[in-house]
């Protein structure tokens, strides 16, 4: 596909205007008449039974409305929160989950109660006097505890604590290794991470007994799925349910699943006639929407002494938290992707979902996909350093080159060029001149460390074929619906969902170029599902482009196959004769016969149509990708740690990725960018932390949890190559994780690198001052 | 934010802050730029019954040199002293530490009077009023630094007694402020400062015990003749930091050895 007028082009996003000078929309802003306040008294303890709840002085308070509980709740809700096959489809121990306990907490956080009040504060207040009584039980943080015989049960009636335990097998493992001249052996960790989106959860309800309907309004990646599910719930037909969501500020994957939340403030708003209003605080925020990440890798490699790689034989031990996350078991696909770039003869992966008295994981942007690369890439240099080989070379010599390439789970990687992107990201970070610097520095008793990435992504979720089965029957393709009013101004709704990722613009300027209208004339809707297609998918796992943009072009293309028919007989012509450029029709030979788009479109809603033309100009249409979409990339992070202090300062950081065709550079740059940041604030700054003994979270605030600001992290030097997709008409693959699936190991390879003269190996996350320091003291003792 | 609910008040003068804190009851707090306070409100770990509000208490917003010492007001902003030539010139390590405390946000809301005030652990000015000896002044005494802070989050402040200014000594030699921190509008993990006088080195340390220290050994190590390396190196005698999920006390040890090391170097 060419680059044309709008294809390719820096658009400023459309939307900032309206967000940078606060006339956003987002939960809060919302307002109904009568609208009632709710507030959830959660279990300050890890794991109790509840013996007793008493709401009778927060019920007199004047303006308390309701303290409801479970047995409240059961009245109107039922049925457990879902749970997806995802990547780990036989399950073992699957435990119930209702929204709000009933007579057994699991997780500091879980809701016991709820207060509903004509105000925010007085919900609050009230909330802190519903007096609840508990019987604490042995409580169990640790995963690796968790799976152990004799480990206190996360649930005090389950059998166990593991909720599966399988093997991906690619290949004959064993045969690997056996020819094996060097293997090393590795123990990676995966700390908690909480996404952190700057709007927090939110959640508006209504219902009306006029007429059985619901309308929701929430902060939703995902707002069909909640509608499938909330429906489900109060046994309201999916047609009453509307849910909206707004400007949504921020997901990272942590609102795709449906909360406890979601069905207890309508299910309250049933109970109570009025309509309900929930604003999750910070702190709830870091305590009770999901974490991502939180695993624990066992890895060896094995190689032959010339580097080519042998085999690789993993454990994925997987902290589920208190319950299955909706989709938690798509973190399991980091075995999938263990393999990375790399041809290897044999991969045998096993993940073990552990359950714990912890809030759930869930997919946290790259979603299994940055655990995976970064212990590839982490097992890669390992090897390099086992073999004394430059770290670039024994990629170099492993790298797959012959796409479509299948790896060692049946996966096809569509297109790709490892080395380009290598190549380039080598010559743009000067990585030579890096290697004598840090030669120089090495000298001087100085720790620079220079690390690689080079990742490879599996995104663009459809298929129809691979995910049905994983959702549990919804396949995961794209809708979209596209019209032209009279005037000439266009219509196009979208499936997916935009919460920063600048659709409004990249959408826009795909409809605007193909349709030949200005991008001013193309109206962008989508989180609303009273409008569009009956059905829309969501926007996570770098999908919205590759499936929803293509349905966007597919619908496109039924306008301009009607348009052109009616232009044609507007114009008196055969459609063959046709000629579409720059959003107008003529007859090829005659420029002076011509109808423009707009034209058409008015005239489509006119007399005299062709016989058997409808009125209109609409299409709707449905795109599944016939695979995945693969892209690539180079990441080179130099970094320079205080041998006094532990603290890693990056010096340099170079992206060279490869996402296919691009529509709009400047929002794929802001992708990459902020991807990248989130990976280094993982590699370096970010956990979430419980206390062993006790269970209890201590990293509550954002003076604990660390999120790193522009101050803390690096301007990285960006580039692309294009390798476009054969498998759409685009040529489009994902953006929206990339930086974050490569960056982590990047940067602790560099860590490492840094640290190798001191007999270090391996660190894990996050590098942080005190840890690195602690390595260093232990080293050299 | 959702605190508790609490009574408001504002005064326009010293008077009138102390009346209604009189008056309030032994509940009530002092709000200056509110931003320690405020976040304690959120999380409902501080529940006062009433807020003073001291924003409007303009004649505690001032720098007075007077002879050797440097006067100034309770309610002058961090961002304030950052940028006084008077600081600058006289105290140059105030407005050394003023310019690292948070970011342009905190430091034009922050003020000297609540840093004082709140002791809390990580708070920068304690360290600076103890290594130099400074007197504390409130609407009814004078009291020494040294004697000034009992604990983390403890003073000799009665309940209804307001800080109305710090009293320095002038001290524009060499000097220095070293915080390590994670994030550049983080608290101290550990801080470090240092400030030559006539009479000799002065050294202070941030969040290595529940309240300021001065690191009395270094400093007699110094006056010994030591080199900055040795005399450094007993910078961590006699602490009890606290461990966190920062850094362990260990760890804080080492930083305050390392961090003072470093301040003297650069300072010198």
């Amino acid at each position: 596909m060419a680059v044309t007028q709008l294809i390719g082009a820096r658009v400023q996003r459309r939307e900032d205007p309206r967000l940078i000078t606060g006339h956003g929309h987002f939960i809060e802003d919302h307002t109904l008449p009568g609208l009632t306040h709710l507030a959830v008294v959660r279990s300050p303890h890890p794991h109790a039974r509840i013996l007793g709840i008493d709401g009778a002085a927060a019920r007199a308070l004047p303006g308390v409305l309701a303290v409801l509980t479970a047995a409240d709740f059961h009245k109107v809700l039922s049925g457990s929160m879902p749970v997806t096959p995802a990547f780990a489809p036989e399950k073992k121990y699957v435990p119930e989950r209702f929204p709000i306990a009933d007579h057994e907490v699991c997780f500091q956080g879980e809701p016991v109660a709820v207060v509903v009040a004509t105000d925010r504060y007085l919900a609050a207040d009230a909330a802190d006097l519903v007096h609840v009584t508990y019987e604490t039980l042995p409580a169990v943080v640790d995963p690796e505890q968790a799976m152990s015989a004799g480990s206190p049960l996360v649930h005090s009636d389950g059998p166990d604590n593991i909720g599966w335990d399988m093997t991906y097998a690619g290949g004959d493992i064993d045969a690997a290794f056996s020819r094996a001249e060097v293997v090393v052996r590795e123990r990676i960790l995966q700390q908690r991470l909480a996404p952190t989106a700057m709007e927090t959860r939110g959640v508006m309800a209504s219902y009306s007994p006029y007429g059985e309907q619901l309308s929701l309004w929430l902060s939703s990646q995902n707002p069909h799925f909640i509608r499938l599910f909330v429906s489900g719930a109060m046994g309201i037909p999916e047609s009453r349910v509307r849910v909206v969501s707004p400007d949504v500020g921020g997901g990272f994957g942590s609102k795709i699943s449906p909360y406890p939340e979601d069905y207890l403030v309508p299910a309250a708003s049933k109970i109570l006639g009025r309509p309900v209003r929930w604003i999750e605080t910070r702190t709830e925020s870091v305590m009770t929407t999901i974490h991502g990440r939180g695993q624990v890798f066992t890895a060896e490699a094995a190689a032959l002494r010339d580097g080519t790689l042998l085999g690789l034989r993993l454990t994925q031990v997987l902290d589920l938290g208190a319950y299955h996350g909706t989709f938690g078991a798509f973190q399991a696909c980091a075995c999938l992707m263990s393999g990375g770039v790399y041809r290897w003869e044999a991969i045998s992966a096993r993940t073990v979902g552990v359950l714990t008295n912890k809030v759930p994981t869930d997919p946290y942007r790259g979603a299994g996909r940055p655990e995976g690369t970064h212990l590839c890439e982490r097992m890669v240099d390992r090897m390099a350093d086992e073999l004394g080989m430059d770290p670039a070379e024994l990629r170099r010599k492993n790298f797959a080159r012959e796409f479509p390439f299948v790896n060692n789970f049946g996966l096809t990687y569509d297109s790709g060029n490892y080395d380009g992107t290598l190549d380039r990201a080598l010559e743009l970070s000067d990585y030579q001149g890096w290697r004598q610097r840090q030669a120089g520095a090495r000298g001087e008793g100085r720790l620079v460390g220079i690390g690689l990435s080079t990742w490879v992504e599996i995104c663009g979720f459809g298929p129809s074929a691979a995910t049905a089965g994983a959702t549990g029957g919804i396949a995961l393709v794209e809708s979209a619906q596209i019209r032209f009013l009279p005037s000439g101004s266009v219509a196009a709704y979208v499936g997916t969902h935009a919460h920063g990722q600048g659709h409004d613009t990249t959408f826009s300027q795909l409809v605007a170029e193909t349709l030949g209208v200005p991008l001013e004339a193309v109206d962008l809707r989508h989180g609303d599902t009273a409008e569009g297609p009956a059905f829309g998918y969501g926007t996570y796992g770098s999908r919205s482009l590759s499936v929803g943009g293509m349905a966007l072009y597919t619908a496109s293309q039924e306008i301009l196959a009607k348009a052109r028919k009616l232009a044609a007989h507007l114009l008196e012509a055969s459609p063959e004769d046709l000629e579409f450029t720059a959003g107008a029709f003529t007859v090829r030979g005659n420029p002076q016969a011509r109808k423009t788009i707009q034209e058409v479109a008015l005239a489509s809603y006119g007399g005299g149509l062709p016989e058997g033309m409808e009125q209109g100009l609409e299409a709707v249409s449905h795109f599944d990708p016939p695979n995945f979409v693969w892209p690539f990339g180079a990441h080179v992070c130099v970094v320079e740690v205080d041998r006094e202090t532990g603290a890693a300062e990056i010096l340099s950081y170079t992206g060279v990725d490869d996402c296919g065709n691009v529509i709009n550079p400047m929002i794929v740059e802001g992708q990459v960018q902020g991807g990248i940041a989130q990976s280094i604030a993982q590699a370096l700054f970010e956990e979430v932390v419980y206390d062993e003994e006790s269970g209890q979270l201590l990293t509550g605030t954002m003076l604990d949890y660390l999120v790193p600001t522009m101050n803390e992290l690096p301007t990285p030097k960006l580039d692309r190559t294009v390798t476009p997709s054969p498998t759409n008409a685009l040529g489009v693959k994902g953006i929206g994780e990339a930086g974050t699936i490569a960056a982590s190991a990047a940067v602790i390879n560099a860590v490492c690198d840094a640290l190798r003269p001191l007999g270090i190996h391996h660190v894990d996350m996050p590098a942080s001052p005190d840890r690195l320091w602690r390595l260093m003291q232990e080293a050299g003792r | 934010m959702i605190p508790a609910a609490f009574q408001y008040s504002k005064a326009g003068s010293v008077k009138e802050a102390v009346a209604q804190l009189r008056e309030a009851g032994p509940e009530a707090k002092v709000i200056a730029g509110g931003q320690s306070l405020i976040p304690l409100l959120r999380l409902r770990l501080s529940q006062p019954s009433h807020l003073v509000d001291v924003n409007g208490v303009r004649e505690l917003d001032y720098v007075h040199p007077e002879g050797d010492l440097l006067r100034v007001g309770a309610m002058t902003r961090h961002s304030t002293m950052a940028r006084s030539q008077l600081v600058q010139r006289h105290l140059p390590l105030l407005a050394e530490m003023a310019a690292q405390v948070g970011d342009p946000q905190i430091r034009a809301r922050g003020t000297l009077g609540g840093v004082i005030a709140h002791a809390d652990a990580a708070g920068d000015y304690p360290t600076l009023a103890v290594m130099l000896d400074a007197t504390i002044v409130t609407d009814r005494r004078r009291v020494a630094a040294r004697d000034f802070f009992q604990h983390l989050f403890t003073t000799v402040l009665a309940e209804d007694e307001l800080v109305c200014e710090v009293v320095f000594p002038m001290a524009p030699g060499p000097h220095r402020y070293l915080k390590f921190r994670r994030r550049l509008y983080d608290w101290a993990i550990v801080g470090a400062a240092v400030q030559k006088l006539d009479s000799g080195w002065r050294v202070g340390l941030t969040h290595v015990g529940p309240s300021a220290v001065r690191a009395a050994a270094v400093e007699a190590r110094l006056q010994a003749g030591a080199t900055f390396q040795e005399a450094a190196a007993a910078a961590a005698d006699g602490l009890e930091p606290p461990s966190d999920v920062r850094a362990s006390a260990d760890y804080r040890r080492h930083l305050a050895r390392v961090l003072t090391r470093r301040a003297l170097e650069q300072a010198a």
